[in-house]
């Protein structure tokens, strides 16, 4: 993802590293999205079977409610986190 | 009461709440008619995004293959829910911020061409459309089994409620139905789970329940149902045994596909500021999530229950179920009002006046079948589509969950197909007709091109939904590839990266769902038409890849043609680099232009 561009105004430069935060929390949180989903809800399952989960493994229980219960950590986590990075950089709506 | 009449009742009543609605709410003005005013809270446009997205597909087809097929088609609750965090971190906020109606507007601002913007109209109304058929056929079985019509009188009349809703509501109207109908359908879904959850493990929570303790055996749930599958020569229902490369890209595909599609996409529009359309996803996913995580447990549950009853005295040694049984047994009910849909069957083979069912395609029981006289699998058709709304009665569940889950089933199909007719007729008359064809068409005349839109847009998806050309949940799944395909890295790119020009975004989004559509033809048949496929999924083109899988390859294909056409082609000149920097940053997002 390549930014060349500049606006030349004088808000450019922290409106940069406002984006440049954000990439780093969008990276984080899509390597955990991964990693619940196709990590331990599939290709790391065996890896997971010695854990018992209720008459299954924790492998099995990732794929069914644990992905979509990280899933929703991470929407309002990255929600909450954005809002305010918004103002900490100033550039939350008026 | 008879059942029938319980029904008639509850899918009425639910009718008349949503009509009413849609009448209260009725659209006066073109920015109410598209995106209600922007006045709808963050809560609100989540249960209503909900209701949208949660179609027949989730609410009737999802439990009954989980169920018979067990971790294997987890990709689905998988896919359909992570698709939210793809939505909420790369798409919802930026595009909000851009602050437009519809999704192929961004595209032709972004890509500063207005044949980007007539591709994405295109690659919208393919998906739609396709996404449309399978909720008609949808609304065709569900009105004819529950009114006890034919599934083309049940067709038709589905389609004037969605008529009357869509065309005279707008979106303000539909986005009150639809939190009316999310109601609805979340009662339906969940009542009867609790119930089945209370007398399988004691717990009322049915997601807990899935991990809890079986009642009766005092063993885990899901340690007795992989008992009594394998007994039967099934499945271990926990175990892995699909393909793990296909498994994948299938999760993949679904997931990339729920971020592209414009009808979840506008929804994201409606909402007063930027700060509440990051919060606006987290809603939708919880109102989603309450289905999504009782869906297992419906399913593993519904297994349990049908093995059990099919093998009532402990498993084989304990005989199987006996036809007399099944005619005489109040308990069994259920099967002869199945039976008489053509979806449910069963055959006396070896003629001894018992019904067994289990796995004659495993080699284990071939032994097993022969000792015991067996002449083969006796219960010859289960059609995974009816388990969710057969599941009250094989509990024997009082006869008002019943016609609740009809109510519920309807809403479900009902919602999606409105909600996907406005993006198919915003996408006709706010972008072909006043983007391109007339730019100066008056606001009434637009309000009356979406209208007309929406009326042929139903007439061709009734149509279509008469002679399907498929099931509908392969029609689903074929959406949502040509979404991940063409839509999702169209929009990812504009906002992530100032190097894709106008030509980059045109040609992969081009090759995109030109290389989708053609391996599904490919494995489907040509515009679907039987006996013109060249290739089957149980034998793919390339390795394992299934044709429901191949919408994430062909996001990849979108993305590496956009990059290598953009490298060889003009740069992007600086107001769109400026468009671009704006965009990412939420300052300023005022009201939308409605130019």
């Amino acid at each position: 993802m390549t930014d060349q561009s500049t606006t030349g105004s004088a808000t450019s430069e922290s409106d940069k590293t406002y984006w440049q935060a954000n990439l780093r929390i969008i990276y984080v949180s899509l390597v955990i999205w991964a990693l619940v989903s196709f990590g331990f809800g599939i290709l790391l399952r065996p890896l997971l079977a010695g854990i018992s989960v209720g008459g299954s493994d924790l492998g099995f229980w990732f794929a069914q409610q644990g992905s979509i219960l990280v899933f929703l950590a991470l929407i309002f986590f990255y929600a909450w986190r954005m809002n305010s990075l918004d103002r900490e950089h100033g550039v939350e709506e008026e | 009461m008879d059942q029938f009449v319980i029904n008639l009742l509850f899918v009425g009543a639910s009718f008349a709440l949503y009509i009413g609605i849609a009448i209260w709410a009725r659209a006066g003005s073109t920015s109410e008619f598209y995106a209600a005013g922007r006045g709808v809270h963050p809560v609100t446009n989540g249960m209503a995004t909900a209701a949208d997205w949660m179609s027949a597909a989730s609410f009737i087809s999802m439990a009954g293959l989980i169920a018979f097929t067990g971790y294997d088609n987890s990709t689905f609750l998988m896919g359909w829910t992570g698709g939210y965090v793809l939505l909420a971190l790369l798409l919802a906020p930026y595009l909000r911020k851009f602050g437009k109606f519809t999704v192929s507007e961004f595209i032709g601002d972004r890509f500063y061409s207005p044949t980007a913007r007539v591709v994405a109209v295109i690659c919208l109304i393919v998906a739609s459309t396709t996404y449309v058929i399978g909720q008609m056929t949808g609304v065709g079985v569900a009105f004819g089994r529950f009114l006890e019509v034919s599934n083309t009188a049940g067709l038709l009349i589905g389609a004037c409620v969605v008529f009357a809703y869509a065309v005279f509501g707008g979106m303000k109207g539909v986005t009150y139905t639809q939190v009316a109908q999310y109601c609805v359908l979340i009662m339906a879904y969940t009542i009867p789970a609790i119930f089945i959850s209370l007398q399988l493990t004691g717990t009322p929570i049915p997601a807990l329940g899935l991990f809890g303790e079986h009642a009766a055996s005092g063993e885990p749930l899901l340690a007795k149902l992989d008992a009594i599958v394998t007994e039967l020569g099934f499945n271990e229902y926990t175990a892995h045994h699909s393909d793990t490369f296909n498994m994948v890209l299938f999760t993949l595909s679904l997931m990339i596909g729920t971020a592209g599609l414009p009808h979840v996409i506008m929804r994201f529009f409606t909402v007063p500021r930027v700060a509440d359309a990051r919060w606006s996803a987290g809603w939708t996913l919880v109102f989603i999530a309450l289905l999504y995580l009782t869906a297992p447990a419906v399913g593993a549950m519904a297994r349990l229950n049908i093995t059990e009853m099919m093998w009532p005295n402990g498993g084989i040694d304990g005989g199987a179920v006996t036809v007399q049984q099944i005619e005489e047994d109040p308990q069994y009910d259920w099967m002869s009002t199945w039976q008489k849909t053509g979806l449910l069957a069963w055959e006396d083979k070896n003629g001894d006046g018992a019904i067994q069912y289990y796995n004659d395609k495993s080699a284990d029981m071939a032994a097993v079948a022969e000792a015991n006289g067996w002449a083969g699998n006796e219960l010859t058709k289960f059609n995974r589509d009816i388990l969710v709304l057969a599941n009250p009665e094989i509990a024997n569940l009082p006869s008002w969950v019943i016609g609740l889950v009809a109510a519920g089933g309807l809403a479900a199909a009902l919602s999606t197909a409105a909600g996907l007719l406005l993006a198919i007729s915003s996408a006709v008359s706010h972008d072909l007709i006043k983007g391109s064809i007339n730019p100066g068409i008056s606001e009434k005349g637009e309000l009356l091109s979406a209208r007309i839109a929406m009326a042929v847009a139903i007439a061709v998806a009734t149509y279509l939904g008469l002679n399907p050309p498929g099931f509908a949940a392969q029609t689903v799944a074929l959406a949502f590839g040509l979404a991940a395909a063409s839509i999702f890295p169209a929009l990812m790119m504009g906002i992530f990266s100032t190097r894709i020009n106008n030509t980059g975004a045109v040609a992969g989004m081009i090759a995109g769902l030109t290389v989708t559509l053609l391996y599904i033809f490919l494995h489907k048949g040509w515009f679907f038409i039987p006996g013109t496929a060249s290739f089957s999924d149980a034998d793919p083109l390339l390795g394992t890849i299934k044709s429901t899988s191949f919408g994430a390859i062909g996001a990849a294909v979108n993305f590496g043609v956009a990059f290598v056409v953009a490298g060889m082609t003009k740069e992007t000149p600086q107001e769109i680099k400026e468009l671009v920097e704006s965009v990412r940053v939420p300052r300023g997002a005022g009201a939308a232009q409605d130019h």
